[in-house]
Protein backbone atom coordinates (compact mmCIF):
# COMPACT_ATOMS: atom_id res chain seq x y z
CA UNK A 1 0.00 0.00 0.00
CA UNK A 2 1.40 3.17 -0.81
CA UNK A 3 1.02 5.88 1.75
CA UNK A 4 0.67 9.64 1.98
CA UNK A 5 0.81 11.39 5.37
CA UNK A 6 -0.25 15.30 5.68
CA UNK A 7 -2.26 15.70 2.80
CA UNK A 8 -4.78 18.34 2.24
CA UNK A 9 -7.49 15.76 2.82
CA UNK A 10 -6.38 14.23 5.76
CA UNK A 11 -5.10 17.53 7.49
CA UNK A 12 -8.45 18.93 6.90
CA UNK A 13 -10.26 15.46 7.46
CA UNK A 14 -8.77 15.66 11.16
CA UNK A 15 -11.04 19.01 11.58
CA UNK A 16 -14.21 17.30 10.16
CA UNK A 17 -13.89 14.88 12.94
CA UNK A 18 -13.73 17.68 15.54
CA UNK A 19 -16.97 19.29 14.74
CA UNK A 20 -20.04 19.39 16.59
CA UNK A 21 -17.33 19.46 19.45
CA UNK A 22 -15.80 21.47 22.16
CA UNK A 23 -12.19 22.04 22.55
CA UNK A 24 -11.28 23.00 25.49
CA UNK A 25 -7.77 25.08 26.95
CA UNK A 26 -5.88 22.46 29.79
CA UNK A 27 -2.99 23.72 31.34
CA UNK A 28 -2.20 20.19 33.19
CA UNK A 29 -2.95 16.80 33.36
CA UNK A 30 -6.20 16.56 35.79
CA UNK A 31 -7.67 19.58 33.94
CA UNK A 32 -7.11 17.50 30.30
CA UNK A 33 -9.06 14.72 32.18
CA UNK A 34 -11.62 16.55 33.89
CA UNK A 35 -12.16 17.90 30.09
CA UNK A 36 -11.73 14.14 28.63
CA UNK A 37 -14.23 13.42 31.06
CA UNK A 38 -17.10 15.75 30.19
CA UNK A 39 -16.50 15.27 26.44
CA UNK A 40 -14.36 17.76 25.20
CA UNK A 41 -13.51 16.33 21.55
CA UNK A 42 -9.86 17.26 21.74
CA UNK A 43 -7.90 19.91 24.16
CA UNK A 44 -4.87 22.25 23.87
CA UNK A 45 -2.24 22.47 26.05
CA UNK A 46 -1.29 25.45 27.25
CA UNK A 47 0.91 26.89 30.25
CA UNK A 48 -1.20 29.89 30.94
CA UNK A 49 -4.95 30.15 29.98
CA UNK A 50 -5.40 33.81 27.58
CA UNK A 51 -7.37 35.31 31.02
CA UNK A 52 -3.93 34.88 32.88
CA UNK A 53 -1.80 35.78 30.04
CA UNK A 54 -4.05 39.39 29.67
CA UNK A 55 -3.51 39.59 33.80
CA UNK A 56 0.03 38.74 34.12
CA UNK A 57 1.37 40.61 30.75
CA UNK A 58 5.06 40.00 29.29
CA UNK A 59 5.87 37.64 26.26
CA UNK A 60 3.88 34.77 25.77
CA UNK A 61 5.20 31.90 24.49
CA UNK A 62 5.16 28.29 23.38
CA UNK A 63 4.76 25.75 26.29
CA UNK A 64 7.12 23.44 28.00
CA UNK A 65 7.23 20.19 25.79
CA UNK A 66 7.62 18.48 29.32
CA UNK A 67 4.37 19.49 30.10
CA UNK A 68 2.33 18.77 26.62
CA UNK A 69 3.72 15.64 26.85
CA UNK A 70 2.22 14.93 30.38
CA UNK A 71 -1.15 15.72 29.03
CA UNK A 72 -1.11 13.55 26.08
CA UNK A 73 -0.05 10.62 27.86
CA UNK A 74 -2.52 11.99 30.36
CA UNK A 75 -5.92 11.41 27.50
CA UNK A 76 -6.67 9.73 24.75
CA UNK A 77 -8.27 12.45 22.49
CA UNK A 78 -6.40 14.94 20.13
CA UNK A 79 -4.24 17.76 21.53
CA UNK A 80 -3.79 20.79 20.25
CA UNK A 81 -0.90 23.32 21.64
CA UNK A 82 0.08 26.75 20.59
CA UNK A 83 2.71 28.60 18.48
CA UNK A 84 3.71 32.51 18.01
CA UNK A 85 2.35 33.92 14.95
CA UNK A 86 5.77 33.12 12.20
CA UNK A 87 7.13 31.26 14.65
CA UNK A 88 7.88 28.15 12.73
CA UNK A 89 10.66 26.96 15.19
CA UNK A 90 8.25 26.42 17.91
CA UNK A 91 5.58 24.83 15.16
CA UNK A 92 8.75 22.53 14.09
CA UNK A 93 9.38 21.38 17.74
CA UNK A 94 5.82 21.06 18.48
CA UNK A 95 4.92 18.70 15.66
CA UNK A 96 8.51 17.03 16.81
CA UNK A 97 5.94 16.29 19.90
CA UNK A 98 3.53 14.49 18.19
CA UNK A 99 0.82 17.01 18.67
CA UNK A 100 -2.09 16.66 16.80
CA UNK A 101 -3.19 20.00 16.10
CA UNK A 102 -0.78 23.31 16.05
CA UNK A 103 -3.05 26.54 16.73
CA UNK A 104 -1.03 29.54 15.24
CA UNK A 105 -2.40 32.01 17.83
CA UNK A 106 -2.52 35.64 18.24
CA UNK A 107 -2.71 34.93 21.98
CA UNK A 108 0.42 34.09 22.18
CA UNK A 109 3.03 36.93 21.85
CA UNK A 110 3.69 37.46 17.69
CA UNK A 111 7.00 36.93 16.24
CA UNK A 112 6.86 37.71 13.14
CA UNK A 113 4.68 40.86 12.06
CA UNK A 114 4.51 40.23 7.93
CA UNK A 115 4.56 36.58 7.64
CA UNK A 116 2.89 33.89 9.13
CA UNK A 117 4.05 30.37 9.35
CA UNK A 118 4.77 28.40 6.06
CA UNK A 119 2.23 25.67 6.81
CA UNK A 120 2.22 23.63 4.09
CA UNK A 121 5.92 22.48 5.07
CA UNK A 122 4.65 20.72 8.11
CA UNK A 123 2.74 17.21 8.43
CA UNK A 124 0.98 18.16 11.61
CA UNK A 125 -1.99 20.30 10.79
CA UNK A 126 -2.70 24.09 11.84
CA UNK A 127 -5.59 25.89 12.80
CA UNK A 128 -5.02 29.55 12.17
CA UNK A 129 -7.47 32.44 13.97
CA UNK A 130 -9.57 35.43 11.60
CA UNK A 131 -11.82 38.10 11.83
CA UNK A 132 -12.89 38.26 8.44
CA UNK A 133 -13.05 36.39 5.38
CA UNK A 134 -9.84 37.96 3.45
CA UNK A 135 -7.92 36.71 6.35
CA UNK A 136 -9.29 33.41 6.50
CA UNK A 137 -8.48 32.75 3.09
CA UNK A 138 -5.15 34.36 3.69
CA UNK A 139 -4.42 31.76 5.99
CA UNK A 140 -6.11 28.99 4.35
CA UNK A 141 -3.78 29.89 1.36
CA UNK A 142 -0.74 29.39 3.66
CA UNK A 143 -2.28 26.35 4.44
CA UNK A 144 -4.27 26.53 7.66
CA UNK A 145 -6.29 23.42 7.70
CA UNK A 146 -9.35 24.78 9.89
CA UNK A 147 -10.08 28.21 10.52
CA UNK A 148 -11.60 29.58 13.86
CA UNK A 149 -13.17 33.02 14.38
CA UNK A 150 -10.95 35.20 16.38
CA UNK A 151 -13.08 36.74 19.29
CA UNK A 152 -11.39 38.16 21.62
CA UNK A 153 -9.64 35.82 24.07
CA UNK A 154 -9.59 35.67 27.69
CA UNK A 155 -12.34 38.08 28.19
CA UNK A 156 -15.23 36.21 28.92
CA UNK A 157 -16.71 39.09 26.32
CA UNK A 158 -18.89 37.30 23.54
CA UNK A 159 -19.53 40.47 21.61
CA UNK A 160 -16.36 40.13 19.24
CA UNK A 161 -17.06 36.57 18.72
CA UNK A 162 -19.91 37.54 17.25
CA UNK A 163 -18.68 40.56 15.37
CA UNK A 164 -16.31 38.10 13.84
CA UNK A 165 -18.81 35.19 12.79
CA UNK A 166 -21.49 38.08 11.68
CA UNK A 167 -18.53 39.61 9.23
CA UNK A 168 -17.15 35.75 8.02
CA UNK A 169 -20.76 34.76 7.17
CA UNK A 170 -21.52 38.24 5.78
CA UNK A 171 -18.73 38.27 3.25
CA UNK A 172 -19.40 34.49 2.29
CA UNK A 173 -23.24 35.33 1.79
CA UNK A 174 -21.96 38.52 -0.13
CA UNK A 175 -19.81 36.16 -2.11
CA UNK A 176 -22.06 33.81 -3.33
CA UNK A 177 -24.66 36.72 -4.68
CA UNK A 178 -21.90 38.25 -6.83
CA UNK A 179 -21.15 38.06 -10.85
CA UNK A 180 -18.64 35.67 -11.65
CA UNK A 181 -16.67 38.96 -13.01
CA UNK A 182 -17.55 40.86 -10.09
CA UNK A 183 -15.34 38.39 -7.29
CA UNK A 184 -11.73 40.09 -9.52
CA UNK A 185 -12.22 43.02 -7.58
CA UNK A 186 -13.94 41.44 -4.60
CA UNK A 187 -10.84 39.43 -4.63
CA UNK A 188 -8.21 42.04 -4.65
CA UNK A 189 -10.27 44.04 -2.09
CA UNK A 190 -10.51 41.61 0.74
CA UNK A 191 -6.65 40.75 -0.13
CA UNK A 192 -7.07 37.23 -0.86
CA UNK A 193 -6.49 34.55 -3.47
CA UNK A 194 -8.63 34.68 -6.35
CA UNK A 195 -9.13 30.74 -6.55
CA UNK A 196 -10.46 30.84 -3.07
CA UNK A 197 -12.48 33.12 -3.42
CA UNK A 198 -14.00 31.28 -6.66
CA UNK A 199 -14.13 28.67 -4.64
CA UNK A 200 -16.15 30.24 -1.46
CA UNK A 201 -18.55 31.96 -4.24
CA UNK A 202 -19.55 28.76 -5.64
CA UNK A 203 -19.74 26.91 -2.71
CA UNK A 204 -20.89 29.54 -0.28
CA UNK A 205 -18.82 28.04 2.45
CA UNK A 206 -15.25 27.84 3.47
CA UNK A 207 -13.18 24.87 2.01
CA UNK A 208 -12.35 24.10 5.64
CA UNK A 209 -13.96 23.99 8.98
CA UNK A 210 -14.53 26.95 10.81
CA UNK A 211 -14.47 27.07 14.44
CA UNK A 212 -15.60 29.88 17.17
CA UNK A 213 -13.33 31.33 20.19
CA UNK A 214 -12.48 34.10 22.26
CA UNK A 215 -14.87 35.12 25.08
CA UNK A 216 -17.35 32.06 25.21
CA UNK A 217 -18.15 31.30 28.94
CA UNK A 218 -21.45 29.98 29.48
CA UNK A 219 -23.45 26.64 27.45
CA UNK A 220 -25.35 29.87 25.77
CA UNK A 221 -22.26 31.33 24.28
CA UNK A 222 -21.64 28.38 22.66
CA UNK A 223 -25.47 27.22 21.59
CA UNK A 224 -25.14 31.36 20.21
CA UNK A 225 -21.79 30.83 18.08
CA UNK A 226 -23.48 27.39 17.07
CA UNK A 227 -26.93 29.07 15.84
CA UNK A 228 -24.46 31.22 13.90
CA UNK A 229 -23.13 28.72 11.51
CA UNK A 230 -19.94 27.77 13.84
CA UNK A 231 -18.71 24.25 13.18
CA UNK A 232 -17.69 24.00 16.72
CA UNK A 233 -16.28 25.59 19.71
CA UNK A 234 -12.65 26.72 21.50
CA UNK A 235 -13.54 27.37 25.15
CA UNK A 236 -10.37 29.11 26.33
CA UNK A 237 -10.62 30.44 29.98
CA UNK A 238 -14.49 29.73 30.77
CA UNK A 239 -13.85 26.58 32.08
CA UNK A 240 -11.27 26.51 34.32
CA UNK A 241 -11.75 30.07 35.47
CA UNK A 242 -15.33 29.06 36.41
CA UNK A 243 -16.59 27.92 39.81
CA UNK A 244 -17.21 24.65 38.98
CA UNK A 245 -15.23 23.17 35.75
CA UNK A 246 -16.33 19.82 35.60
CA UNK A 247 -20.25 20.57 35.48
CA UNK A 248 -19.40 23.89 33.07
CA UNK A 249 -17.02 21.65 30.75
CA UNK A 250 -20.01 18.92 30.56
CA UNK A 251 -23.16 21.82 30.25
CA UNK A 252 -20.75 22.89 27.20
CA UNK A 253 -20.54 19.58 25.19
CA UNK A 254 -24.18 19.31 25.73
CA UNK A 255 -24.89 22.79 24.32
CA UNK A 256 -23.05 22.62 21.80
CA UNK A 257 -24.75 19.41 20.48
CA UNK A 258 -28.35 20.48 21.41
CA UNK A 259 -27.36 23.86 20.09
CA UNK A 260 -31.07 24.53 18.87
CA UNK A 261 -32.81 22.87 21.84
CA UNK A 262 -33.54 25.64 24.39
CA UNK A 263 -35.17 23.07 26.97
CA UNK A 264 -31.89 21.04 26.69
CA UNK A 265 -29.89 24.50 27.16
CA UNK A 266 -32.70 25.39 30.12
CA UNK A 267 -31.75 22.16 31.35
CA UNK A 268 -27.22 22.40 31.53
CA UNK A 269 -27.61 26.21 32.42
CA UNK A 270 -28.88 25.41 35.65
CA UNK A 271 -27.12 25.25 38.68
CA UNK A 272 -23.27 25.88 37.46
CA UNK A 273 -21.84 28.33 39.57
CA UNK A 274 -19.99 31.18 38.92
CA UNK A 275 -19.22 31.95 35.47
CA UNK A 276 -15.24 33.27 34.71
CA UNK A 277 -15.79 37.06 35.78
CA UNK A 278 -14.14 38.15 32.41
CA UNK A 279 -13.75 42.23 31.37
CA UNK A 280 -15.52 44.20 28.73
CA UNK A 281 -13.50 44.32 25.45
CA UNK A 282 -14.64 48.38 25.39
CA UNK A 283 -12.69 48.19 28.80
CA UNK A 284 -9.50 46.65 26.90
CA UNK A 285 -6.94 49.21 25.88
CA UNK A 286 -6.68 48.86 21.74
CA UNK A 287 -3.16 47.72 21.89
CA UNK A 288 -4.14 45.16 24.38
CA UNK A 289 -6.67 43.42 22.04
CA UNK A 290 -5.33 39.98 20.77
CA UNK A 291 -8.12 39.78 17.77
CA UNK A 292 -6.29 42.52 16.10
CA UNK A 293 -2.68 40.64 15.77
CA UNK A 294 -2.40 39.10 12.81
CA UNK A 295 -2.28 40.07 9.10
CA UNK B 1 -34.58 3.05 2.48
CA UNK B 2 -34.19 6.29 5.22
CA UNK B 3 -31.21 6.54 6.64
CA UNK B 4 -30.40 7.71 10.13
CA UNK B 5 -26.83 8.98 10.89
CA UNK B 6 -26.48 9.72 14.71
CA UNK B 7 -25.35 13.66 14.93
CA UNK B 8 -24.08 13.54 18.59
CA UNK B 9 -20.71 15.21 17.19
CA UNK B 10 -17.91 14.47 14.51
CA UNK B 11 -18.56 14.44 10.46
CA UNK B 12 -22.11 13.56 10.48
CA UNK B 13 -23.56 15.98 7.78
CA UNK B 14 -20.79 13.81 5.52
CA UNK B 15 -22.90 10.85 5.90
CA UNK B 16 -26.12 12.51 5.88
CA UNK B 17 -24.59 14.11 1.83
CA UNK B 18 -23.40 10.64 1.09
CA UNK B 19 -26.71 8.30 1.56
CA UNK B 20 -28.60 11.35 -0.21
CA UNK B 21 -26.00 11.13 -3.06
CA UNK B 22 -26.66 7.53 -3.04
CA UNK B 23 -30.54 7.90 -3.57
CA UNK B 24 -31.72 7.44 -0.33
CA UNK B 25 -33.31 9.77 2.21
CA UNK B 26 -30.95 10.71 5.36
CA UNK B 27 -31.76 12.20 8.56
CA UNK B 28 -29.88 13.57 11.86
CA UNK B 29 -30.62 11.48 15.10
CA UNK B 30 -30.00 13.18 18.07
CA UNK B 31 -33.41 11.67 20.43
CA UNK B 32 -34.27 8.31 20.84
CA UNK B 33 -37.91 8.94 19.13
CA UNK B 34 -35.71 9.25 15.97
CA UNK B 35 -34.41 5.96 15.62
CA UNK B 36 -37.77 4.56 15.55
CA UNK B 37 -38.87 4.52 11.68
CA UNK B 38 -35.35 4.06 10.14
CA UNK B 39 -34.17 1.68 8.14
CA UNK B 40 -30.69 1.51 8.90
CA UNK B 41 -27.81 3.69 10.98
CA UNK B 42 -24.61 5.21 10.43
CA UNK B 43 -22.00 5.99 13.22
CA UNK B 44 -20.27 8.66 11.91
CA UNK B 45 -16.45 9.57 12.47
CA UNK B 46 -15.52 11.89 15.59
CA UNK B 47 -14.38 11.28 18.68
CA UNK B 48 -15.96 7.78 20.19
CA UNK B 49 -15.32 9.19 23.74
CA UNK B 50 -18.21 11.92 23.25
CA UNK B 51 -20.51 10.78 21.38
CA UNK B 52 -20.09 7.54 23.73
CA UNK B 53 -20.65 10.44 26.64
CA UNK B 54 -23.23 12.21 24.91
CA UNK B 55 -25.37 8.76 24.16
CA UNK B 56 -25.87 7.97 27.56
CA UNK B 57 -26.74 11.72 28.61
CA UNK B 58 -29.34 11.60 26.37
CA UNK B 59 -30.96 7.99 26.93
CA UNK B 60 -29.40 6.98 23.07
CA UNK B 61 -27.47 4.35 24.22
CA UNK B 62 -29.15 1.44 25.73
CA UNK B 63 -32.00 2.06 22.68
CA UNK B 64 -28.91 1.74 20.03
CA UNK B 65 -27.67 -1.37 21.63
CA UNK B 66 -31.37 -2.61 21.46
CA UNK B 67 -31.91 -1.69 17.64
CA UNK B 68 -28.38 -3.38 17.21
CA UNK B 69 -29.75 -6.67 19.29
CA UNK B 70 -32.84 -6.64 17.22
CA UNK B 71 -31.29 -6.75 13.99
CA UNK B 72 -30.87 -3.05 12.35
CA UNK B 73 -28.40 -2.46 9.98
CA UNK B 74 -25.55 -0.14 11.15
CA UNK B 75 -22.35 1.20 9.46
CA UNK B 76 -19.71 2.55 11.56
CA UNK B 77 -16.87 4.67 10.07
CA UNK B 78 -13.57 5.18 12.74
CA UNK B 79 -14.74 5.84 15.91
CA UNK B 80 -18.33 4.29 14.44
CA UNK B 81 -16.18 1.04 14.18
CA UNK B 82 -14.77 1.79 17.89
CA UNK B 83 -18.42 1.71 18.84
CA UNK B 84 -19.51 -1.35 17.07
CA UNK B 85 -16.69 -3.36 18.53
CA UNK B 86 -17.19 -5.46 21.40
CA UNK B 87 -14.38 -4.74 22.88
CA UNK B 88 -11.34 -1.93 23.12
CA UNK B 89 -7.86 -1.70 23.53
CA UNK B 90 -5.97 1.66 24.63
CA UNK B 91 -9.66 3.36 25.53
CA UNK B 92 -10.25 6.25 28.12
CA UNK B 93 -10.76 5.11 31.18
CA UNK B 94 -14.18 2.89 32.03
CA UNK B 95 -15.08 3.56 27.69
CA UNK B 96 -18.15 1.78 26.87
CA UNK B 97 -19.14 0.49 23.45
CA UNK B 98 -22.71 -0.36 21.68
CA UNK B 99 -20.76 -2.93 20.55
CA UNK B 100 -22.46 -6.01 18.23
CA UNK B 101 -19.21 -7.14 16.43
CA UNK B 102 -17.56 -9.69 18.10
CA UNK B 103 -14.36 -7.77 17.62
CA UNK B 104 -11.23 -6.28 19.57
CA UNK B 105 -10.32 -2.86 18.02
CA UNK B 106 -7.07 -0.80 19.22
CA UNK B 107 -8.18 3.10 19.53
CA UNK B 108 -5.60 5.47 17.67
CA UNK B 109 -3.78 1.86 16.25
CA UNK B 110 -2.38 4.12 13.43
CA UNK B 111 -0.76 6.44 15.91
CA UNK B 112 -1.36 10.13 16.01
CA UNK B 113 -2.56 12.88 13.37
CA UNK B 114 1.28 13.59 11.89
CA UNK B 115 0.90 9.45 11.36
CA UNK B 116 -2.69 9.93 9.74
CA UNK B 117 -2.19 8.96 5.77
CA UNK B 118 -4.53 8.12 2.67
CA UNK B 119 -3.76 5.14 0.41
CA UNK B 120 -4.90 2.30 -1.60
CA UNK B 121 -6.43 -0.16 -0.11
CA UNK B 122 -8.25 -3.21 -1.57
CA UNK B 123 -12.41 -3.54 -0.68
CA UNK B 124 -14.25 -6.08 -2.20
CA UNK B 125 -12.12 -6.83 -5.25
CA UNK B 126 -12.04 -2.75 -5.86
CA UNK B 127 -9.13 -0.46 -5.55
CA UNK B 128 -9.87 2.28 -2.92
CA UNK B 129 -8.66 5.17 -1.52
CA UNK B 130 -8.48 4.72 2.44
CA UNK B 131 -8.51 7.99 4.08
CA UNK B 132 -7.29 7.19 7.56
CA UNK B 133 -7.36 9.92 10.39
CA UNK B 134 -5.93 8.81 14.06
CA UNK B 135 -7.38 5.44 13.14
CA UNK B 136 -8.10 2.68 14.82
CA UNK B 137 -7.97 -1.37 13.29
CA UNK B 138 -8.69 -4.31 14.22
CA UNK B 139 -6.45 -6.47 16.99
CA UNK B 140 -8.73 -9.55 16.92
CA UNK B 141 -11.92 -10.85 15.50
CA UNK B 142 -14.25 -14.18 16.07
CA UNK B 143 -14.09 -16.85 13.56
CA UNK B 144 -18.21 -15.18 12.92
CA UNK B 145 -16.78 -12.00 11.41
CA UNK B 146 -16.11 -10.98 7.69
CA UNK B 147 -12.88 -9.17 6.72
CA UNK B 148 -13.52 -6.87 4.01
CA UNK B 149 -10.18 -5.20 3.66
CA UNK B 150 -6.73 -4.80 5.11
CA UNK B 151 -3.93 -2.08 6.50
CA UNK B 152 -0.56 -2.37 7.60
CA UNK B 153 -1.01 -6.02 8.42
CA UNK B 154 -4.59 -5.78 10.41
CA UNK B 155 -8.50 -6.01 9.25
CA UNK B 156 -9.99 -2.13 8.56
CA UNK B 157 -13.31 -3.24 7.39
CA UNK B 158 -14.90 -5.99 8.94
CA UNK B 159 -18.55 -7.43 8.57
CA UNK B 160 -20.72 -9.56 11.06
CA UNK B 161 -24.22 -10.09 9.91
CA UNK B 162 -26.36 -6.79 9.67
CA UNK B 163 -22.91 -4.73 11.22
CA UNK B 164 -20.61 -2.97 8.85
CA UNK B 165 -17.63 -1.19 10.31
CA UNK B 166 -14.56 0.58 8.40
CA UNK B 167 -11.29 2.37 10.11
CA UNK B 168 -11.27 4.70 7.08
CA UNK B 169 -13.68 7.50 5.89
CA UNK B 170 -15.77 7.22 2.44
CA UNK B 171 -17.24 10.02 3.69
CA UNK B 172 -14.68 12.45 3.04
CA UNK B 173 -13.76 10.94 -0.34
CA UNK B 174 -16.76 11.75 -2.47
CA UNK B 175 -16.61 7.32 -3.35
CA UNK B 176 -19.94 6.30 -2.90
CA UNK B 177 -19.00 2.77 -2.98
CA UNK B 178 -18.64 1.84 0.34
CA UNK B 179 -21.66 3.77 0.84
CA UNK B 180 -23.59 1.73 -1.87
CA UNK B 181 -21.93 -1.99 -0.60
CA UNK B 182 -24.05 -0.95 2.98
CA UNK B 183 -27.17 -0.09 1.13
CA UNK B 184 -27.23 -2.90 -0.94
CA UNK B 185 -25.11 -5.58 0.49
CA UNK B 186 -26.08 -5.59 3.95
CA UNK B 187 -28.96 -3.61 4.27
CA UNK B 188 -30.80 -5.42 1.48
Amino acid sequence: MSEATGTARVKRGMAEMLKGGVIMDVVNADQAKIAEDAGACAVMALERVPADIRAQGGVARMSDPDMIEKIQAAVSIPVMAKVRIGHFVEAQIIQSLGVDYIDESEVLTPTDYENHVDKWKFTVPFVCGATNLGEALRRINEGAAMIRSKGEAGTGDVSNAMTHMRKIGGEIRRLTAMREDELYVAAKEMQAPFALVQEVAQTGKLPVVLFTAGGIATPADAALMMQMGADGVFIGSGIFKSGNPAQRAAACVKATTFFDDPKVLAEVSRGLGDAMVGINVSDIPAPHRLAERGW
Amino acid sequence: MKIGVLALQGDFREHIASSLEAGHSAAPIRRKSELEDIDALILPGGESTTIALLAKSYDLFQPIREKISQGLPVYGSCAGMILLADRILDGAPGQETFGGINMTVRRNAFGRQVESFEGEIDFNREKINGVFIRAPWVEEVSSDVEVLSMAAGHPVAVRQGKLFATSFHPELTGDLRIHQYFFEEICR
